[in-house]
């Protein structure tokens, strides 16, 4: 019997009895990370990082929530079960699962480079590791994050020369409070819309120190709005919530624009090349620190990987789950004015 | 080339219209003279002969990269673009020492091309490994070809006439024709002795397609109508005891239609004729039939004209417009003049491969109407409308030309096979293979490409990702479930299609979600058309 099983539910520990993210309800669920792809309504509990419980509270409601802090040990009918950062967006885990000596790792979503709020991945030792590989092609290759933050600024300064409002595109958790580190060292004019302003409202409660932010709501006045600095989810791109901010320009922040042809469909007038995910080097030197043998690779460019981590040496297998729906062009469904 | 660069990411990351001209203006601003002319040429499909080849290029940096050749081959697939493909994979760059300019790279490739493959190989690759992302994209490109940048030459030419103070119409002259980028110079191009030129063509009046009622357009007094003919626009230009026919594309295609080169002895010198390059049988001194499009294409693309396609695809050109008389740029004239001094001077000639395209004559627009349902018997695409008052304008414009097509030939079909597209579609399954009901098989008949909005393109590229049985190289095939209609202009048959059919301008014309794939057409459906509209 395998440790982890792959389901139709999701990933399924059976000796332990529990699941590792499911899209389905289950009884017993460990959640990596609160966004709507790995985090699903109905289960009967939840276990997460403390950092993870008030953000599933918000998106998913009132439900049986146990929490735990990184590299602390959860005891699941025997099993050993413990979180460790990942560094995807705040609170988000790995999730490493030992039994009898045996030890599986599940990635999660993860990136490898410290962006001062999630928590520096941490590479987790063990026998079999299943990882995401949403940037999984060599094309995929991010310039440090400071480099992207400045192009962000200067890009806003540039707007702001010309009276132009500044519209920025960032996913409400994850992107958007590192998109306000960025914005926040140029003006401290700063408009969101309400789904990343609720994020915040839970974060700051929960005791993160995040800078001020204005909600743009019905009877902000336009002329507060003029030349502003505004955060807004994808779900704002193509609506008409944007007209208020006349004349502005577009810019998304996700690793997807560092191809042109998704850069000039998206319709914005810029993209900031900025991603929560590992980039090709950053997957591949992860795999390596975590010494496993064996690799099943989830949402992304699995058959890639597979066949070169294959060639590698690897025992290495895709695996078809139900993440990866769009989280980085992300679909914010969940996500209301 | 750096500031070359940073203009191809502006205008394409660019979606506002006035941020692009004015990215364009700076940079014409800035530039100097040799780079402006190349920039012009660029931009204006003009390109440097490409003296690599794309193989090489490809060998070169999996070598560098130490990539296998199906990794190169997979990233390829996703960005949809070579030159953005190996930009993206190459190692970081060590320090540039010298920034060189546009010109002087375009010139390097130039004169690399007798070299043999070592000198190229070390040239490229240690241009590559100076060059940031950007430029290396651009330095790709110029040797890949294709500056397909959202940029339009309109929008050019625009930029143009505003830095030099110049009619956007006569810019758009000046820099059409046969002009070599290396020899010419800025002042030169835009200099109107450069006129010169004997084969230089007049930018094409292009038609919108008529979407408002024909009363809304006015009384049809005031209108001429002509068949739309299904073959590629021309210009037949006879200046010097010389003949010269350029492609709408603003090829030269002299040498494709030796069939013409007779009318240098009836033509009078210093005209330009407007028309359609077509393939057809003449059956009485002014009347003819069009031969299918397909026909047509055995003839292009061919570098050597064979005798039994002279007689199986005879090629002919129907006039229907004058630009130029007796050396006389007319096209200020209005529509009516035009005409009949083009009647006057092509009614004289014998030659039955030249004839006037002729006018369709009807009293209101009900009638017209009704005469356009005939079009597809008339081996043509519908009806052309031009205001009888009207001037030759340059380039696409609204107003005083529509083109009216007759409705298209659709069937309904199920998809198959999708792969990735290139450009703005990068990464996403947009190109696609239908197919048709054999009995309780599927035969594939076609491919498609465009005609979905963006919305449906990212929900088919969904259904695909999930519902995708197999993989072959970049190719899906999917479960027979999406159900479109596929609308097209023709039909011809075909041996190099398992159907035996070839469509002429296949789209997407809906997707039929209200459709199972058992309700799909079959192939007897697809033949009963083939018999009912090849002629």
């Amino acid at each position: 019997m395998a440790l982890i099983e792959f389901s139709d539910k999701g990933l399924f520990c059976p000796q332990g009895n529990f699941y590792i993210d499911p899209w389905k309800p289950v009884q017993k669920a460990v959640i990596t990370h609160a966004h709507s792809d790995h985090a699903r309504w109905g289960s009967q509990t939840y276990l997460c990082h403390h950092h993870t419980k008030p953000l599933l509270q918000l998106r998913l409601g009132d439900h049986n929530y146990q929490s735990a802090e990184w590299n602390e040990p959860v005891n699941i009918n025997g099993v050993r079960v413990s979180l460790h950062p990942a560094g995807h967006v705040i609170g988000s885990s790995q999730v490493r699962v030992e039994y009898k000596g045996e030890v599986w790792v599940v990635s999660g979503d993860y990136k490898t480079e410290n962006d001062g709020l999630s928590g520096a991945f941490e590479p987790v030792t063990c026998h079999t590791f299943i990882t995401e590989s949403t940037f999984g092609l060599p094309i995929y290759n991010w310039q440090p994050q400071e480099n992207i933050y400045k192009q962000i600024q200067e890009w806003i300064k540039r707007n702001q020369q010309e009276n132009i409002a500044s519209v920025l595109i960032a996913y409400s958790l994850g992107k958007a409070q590192r998109v306000l580190q960025a914005v926040e060292k140029i003006t401290k004019n700063i408009f969101v819309h309400g789904a990343i302003w609720n994020t915040q409202e839970v974060l700051q409660k929960a005791g993160w120190n995040l800078p001020a932010i204005k909600r743009v709501t019905n009877e902000t006045p336009k002329q507060e709005l003029k030349n502003a600095v505004v955060i807004a989810p994808p779900s704002a791109a193509d609506s008409s919530w944007l007209k208020k901010f006349s004349p502005y320009r577009l810019a998304i922040c996700s690793g997807w624009m560092q191809v042109r042809g998704n850069n000039r469909r998206s319709n914005a007038d810029a993209g900031f090349v900025l991603s929560d995910h590992a980039d090709w080097k950053g997957l591949l030197s992860s795999i390596k620190a975590t010494d496993a043998s064996t690799i099943f690779i989830t949402h992304g460019f699995q058959s890639v990987l597979a066949r070169y981590l294959t060639e590698q040496g690897f025992e290495a297998a895709e695996v078809k789950t139900e993440y990866g729906n769009d989280d980085d062009i992300e679909n914010a469904s969940n996500e209301t004015t | 080339m750096k500031s070359f660069a940073a203009l191809v990411i502006a205008l394409g990351a660019s979606t506002k219209t006035n941020d692009k001209l004015q990215a364009l203006i700076n940079y014409f601003g800035v530039a100097d003279d040799a780079d402006k002319v190349w920039v012009i040429a660029l931009f204006s499909g003009r390109r440097p002969k490409r003296s690599v080849s794309t193989s090489l290029l490809q060998q070169w940096c999996t070598e560098l990269t130490q990539m296998p050749g199906w990794l190169f081959q997979e990233c390829y697939h996703t960005v949809g673009d070579l030159a953005e493909t190996i930009a993206l994979l190459l190692p970081p760059p060590q320090e540039q020492l010298i920034e060189y300019s546009l010109t002087f790279y375009i010139d390097q490739l130039k004169k690399m091309d007798k070299e043999d493959e070592e000198k190229k190989k070390a040239f490229i690759t240690s241009c590559w490994m100076q060059m940031d992302t950007s430029e290396r994209f651009v330095f790709n490109k110029l040797i890949t070809g294709g500056f397909r940048i959202g940029i339009s030459q309109n929008m050019m030419v625009n930029a143009l006439a505003k830095m030099v103070q110049l009619d956007a119409a006569v810019i758009a002259h000046r820099i059409s024709g046969n002009w070599d980028p290396s020899t010419t110079s800025f002042t030169a191009l835009l200099n109107a002795s450069s006129a010169s030129d004997h084969s230089k063509p007049y930018p094409f009046y292009l038609a919108y397609a008529l979407e408002d009622t024909l009363h809304e357009i006015g009384h049809p007094n005031e209108w001429q109508a002509e068949w739309k003919w299904d073959g590629i626009r021309g210009q037949l230009i006879h200046r010097n005891n010389e003949l010269f026919v350029w492609s709408r594309g603003e090829e030269l295609v002299t040498e494709k239609f030796p069939e013409y080169y007779s009318f240098k002895e009836y033509l009078p010198s210093g005209i330009v004729l407007d028309g359609e390059i077509i393939c057809m049988k003449s059956t009485t001194e002014h009347s003819f039939q069009p031969l299918p499009f397909s026909l047509l294409q055995t003839r292009i693309g061919r570098k050597n004209i064979s005798k039994k396609q002279l007689t199986e695809a005879p090629v002919a050109f129907i006039a229907y417009d004058l630009l130029e008389f007796e050396g006389q740029d007319i096209r200020h004239k209005p529509l009516v003049v035009r005409r009949s001094l083009l009647e006057n001077i092509i009614n004289k000639i014998p030659a039955s491969c030249l004839q006037v395209s002729p006018i369709i004559y009807f009293s209101d627009w009900n009638e017209l109407a009704a005469l356009r349902l005939q079009a597809r018997d008339n081996g043509s695409e519908g009806v052309m409308l031009k205001r009888k008052k009207s001037v030759y304008q340059a380039g696409r414009r609204s107003g005083d030309w529509w083109k009216w097509k007759i409705d298209p030939l659709t069937i309904d079909a199920v998809l198959v096979y999708a792969q990735k597209g290139h450009g703005r579609r990068s990464n996403l399954y947009t190109d696609y293979t239908f197919a048709v009901k054999d009995g309780d098989k599927l035969v594939t008949f076609t491919k498609a490409y465009s005609g979905l909005s963006d919305k449906e393109f990212t929900d088919v590229d969904a259904f695909v990702k999930k519902n995708s049985l197999e993989k072959f190289g970049p190719v899906r095939t999917v479960h027979p479930e999406l159900v479109f209609e596929i609308a097209f202009e023709g039909i011809a048959a075909s041996n190099r299609h398992k159907s035996g059919v070839a469509l002429r301008f296949p789209r997407i014309s809906r997707w039929r979600k209200d459709k199972k794939p058992d309700e799909i057409n079959t192939l007897e459906d697809l033949k009963r058309l083939l018999h009912l509209y090849q002629h």
